[in-house]
């Protein structure tokens, strides 16, 4: 086995394009579930509108990026409350099973031959749409060290991501902390009491929809600029469940745990997928057993599995606080 | 300084982007239903890098184009050139893609062409789906029912329960395709077998030391997602990813019924599944356990106060609703084959049914999968099939917004 390539693989995954989408995803999921106790299983969807939103306008209609960025959070927020104003009265898990849905619904949308013109099909979307954004890379050659390795464009997205990532925490952090911020936790744990001191608890569900709802678009920003490409089933339900996995691995209502989360959700996979990997390759697992086809599968029978015991062994997570979340408030 | 260097390399160069090696091919042989060739048949072709390439069949009713790029190839037939009786046998389906993820390897693709339904009249169209959207509906149903039942008993929001169907599908492919049973025996065995597991052995290994901890809803509700996850993944490791037809009865012809035309094993394992869905209506309104299940779900303190053992009530409930939704599995097995995705496919259907006719109301499950069942395919015609689902959950959203608490279900839900 070859571990100082793992370790490289590992390490650059850890702080790769891939822990910044999830960060971001988990970031808002943070925002619905964690704060407000929203059970948003559409994250996927609006990672969807983010991405489509950027690569749309530059590619089909010939719009600059940093216009359809604001377009991204335009349709992101319009997105927010064509899901809220029906769904935010309801109970928990029909809040779940409507997110679900409505997600579904815009990649079903987007991977349609009806739209193909526009949206690419199932083929989705490829293209220089992120060009504008590279040419501002400073980086004239990527990065290789022993332990970390990334190209030009990935060390460019890498690193403007961590910088969005920090100032999106840090604004979380002042937002949590503020009046606002007690009052959404008021409302995560008891609605009725909040709204028998006068607020109108369904315009703050509303706000934490649109907040956490815009920054999980910025994550398909990111997630659409650093493949240069859009494909619709990667918008899947799946997306949201591992976005809900980092967010619960972390810790919920933590401000830092979405962050923390999505580095050991990826450190994790890439670790045990590299492993198989080398095990299948250098044959110390025998082919009957696992087909080098098969590693991909093993790793998300590993990942589901993982969820299930987060979640019946350690619901807080690994920084989160029994106290701060009753997870059950809401059923 | 040296190892400042040695940091930084050309990463953008190293990549540089493959191109045409060995050229491929794309070709077929287009007949008419009875074999006979059809020649001058235009195919258009389109590609990545803007790709388009326009070919005819020839005298043999062959035809082949030549591409040089990886990627994906949509092949469009000209369904105006057939022949006057010929169509495709789904004219939806005009266009289909190849993936080309090697250079060199030739891809055999095929347009089926059988007697043409596309000339069926709107109301001969109209008729087959009502009827193709009632066995649709029935099929959720069966799912719906379990679920339903599961949730209004212990409340639970399984998203499981698609991977119920998918193992009731598995069981049958392998008992009758590889085990070699007979369809009429492996049916049964599969249910009783997807009941015992996906019932009994489920809830009691998994879902009752968690009632027992003291697991909230909605962790167990997470719970049951890692579950779909896993179960997902490990049917695909065991089987693979591509649809399977079961061996016997596979290419069963069709009888018309004046407007509409259904094939025996269809007849069959419909009238099953209306037994099946009568008798578990019985078994909820008139035995003890299931009027003892009906008041778990409505207050399962009082109901356990009044003497009910509420565990064994949750388990019967688990182990019908796991045969139901075998059944289910089974069904679509028969009729169009199974995949590792089955049961994912149909979950949001099943979760849309359950949802519009009322969460935990057993009636209003059924009424709810009949509609969606309806919805689903007589909306095709006015939109494209492939947007059928879309309109399924649309009308999901719509409903919620006019009567959050479903057809059937009582105002309690609101949250």
């Amino acid at each position: 086995m070859d571990f100082l390539f793992i370790t490289q693989q590992t390490l650059s995954a850890t702080i790769g394009v891939n822990t910044i989408i999830f960060a971001l995803a988990a970031i808002g999921l943070n925002m619905h579930f964690g704060y407000t106790g929203l059970l948003n299983f559409g994250q996927a969807g609006f990672l969807a509108i983010g991405a489509y939103s950027v690569a749309v306008p530059v590619v089909s209609f010939g719009i600059p990026l940093w216009i359809a960025f604001l377009i991204g959070i335009f349709n992101s927020i319009i997105f927010a409350l064509l899901l809220g104003i029906p769904t935010l009265r309801l109970r928990a898990d029909y809040l779940a099973i409507v997110t679900i849905a409505a997600a579904e619904i815009v990649r079903q949308i987007a991977r349609s031959a009806t739209f193909n013109e526009w949206l690419g099909g199932s083929d989705g979307i490829t293209g220089k749409f992120g060009k504008e954004f590279f040419d501002l890379n400073p980086f004239k050659s990527g990065l290789d060290t022993p332990i970390l390795r990334f190209n030009a464009n990935d060390l460019w997205v890498v690193i403007v991501g961590w910088s969005l990532v920090a100032v999106i925490t840090f604004v979380m952090w002042i937002m949590v902390n503020s009046p606002w911020g007690r009052l959404m936790r008021a409302i995560r744990e008891d609605e009725d009491a909040v709204r028998s001191l006068g607020k109108n608890v369904y315009l703050y569900k509303m706000q934490s929809l649109i907040i956490g709802g815009v920054i999980g678009s910025i994550g398909g920003f990111v997630y659409a600029l650093s493949r240069q490409s859009v494909q619709p089933d990667n918008y899947g339900t799946a997306l949201t469940f591992f976005a809900y996995t980092v967010l619960i691995l972390g810790g919920a209502a933590r401000v830092f745990s979405p962050v923390v989360g999505a580095m050991i959700f990826w450190f994790l996979i890439v670790f045990i997928e590299q492993i198989l990997r080398q095990g299948v390759s250098n044959n110390l697992i025998p082919d009957w057993l696992i087909g080098v086809n098969q590693v991909g599968q093993i790793r998300f029978m590993l990942m589901g599995l993982g969820l299930m015991a987060l979640m019946i062994f350690r619901p807080q997570g690994i920084f989160g606080d029994k106290k701060e979340l009753a997870l059950d408030a809401k059923a | 300084m040296l190892s400042v260097s040695s940091i930084l390399f050309l990463g953008s160069n190293a990549s540089a982007t493959e191109t045409a090696a060995a050229p491929t091919k794309l070709y077929g042989t287009i007949t008419d239903k009875d074999g006979i060739a059809l020649p001058n048949i235009g195919i258009a072709v389109t590609g990545p890098e803007e790709f388009t390439k326009n070919v005819e069949t020839d005298a043999q009713g062959n035809w082949e184009v030549e591409i040089l790029t990886k990627g994906s190839f949509n092949l469009t037939i000209n369904q105006d050139d057939l022949p006057e009786g010929q169509s495709l046998t789904d004219p939806t389906k005009a266009t289909i893609r190849a993936n080309v993820f090697s250079l060199g390897n030739d891809l055999k693709l095929l347009f089926p062409i059988g007697p043409g339904i596309a000339k069926a009249s709107m109301l001969e169209r109209s008729a087959q789906l009502a009827l193709d959207g009632l066995i649709l509906g029935l099929v959720i149903g069966l799912a719906a029912l379990g679920l339903n039942l599961i949730f209004g008993t212990t409340g639970l929001t399984n998203f499981a329960h698609g991977e119920i169907l998918t193992m009731g599908g598995l069981l049958i492919y392998y008992l009758s395709a590889v085990l070699k049973f007979p369809v009429l025996v492996a049916a049964p065995i599969g249910v009783l077998l997807g009941a015992f597991i996906s019932g009994f052995l489920q809830d009691r290994y998994l879902w009752k030391p968690l009632r027992k901890r003291g697991t909230g809803l909605i962790a167990m509700l997470v719970v049951s997602i890692g579950l779909a996850i896993f179960l997902r993944y490990f049917f695909l490791f065991l089987f693979g990813g591509d649809t399977r037809q079961l061996p016997q009865y596979a290419g069963q012809a069709g009888l018309e019924f004046g407007l509409v035309s259904i094939t025996p094993k269809s007849i069959l394992t419909t009238s099953i599944g209306i037994i099946l869905i009568i008798l578990a209506t019985l078994w909820l309104l008139k035995t003890r356990m299931g009027k003892a299940s009906r008041a778990v779900s409505d207050n399962p303190a009082l109901a356990s106060a009044s003497g009910i053992d509420v565990q064994k009530v949750i388990r019967a409930v688990w182990v019908l609703g796991a045969a139901l939704a075998t059944y289910a599995g089974v069904i679509i097995t028969i009729n169009q084959g199974v995949s590792f995705l089955m049961g994912q496919d149909m979950l949001l259907l099943i979760f849309a049914a359950v949802t519009l006719g009322g969460l935990g109301t057993a009636n209003g499950a059924l009424v709810g999968s009949l509609i969606i069942g309806l919805f689903v395919q007589l909306s095709t015609l006015f939109i494209p099939t492939e947007l059928k689902y879309v309109g399924a959950l649309i009308i999901l959203i719509i409903i919620l917004i006019i009567r959050p608490q479903g057809i059937l279900g009582k105002k309690e839900r609101i949250g």
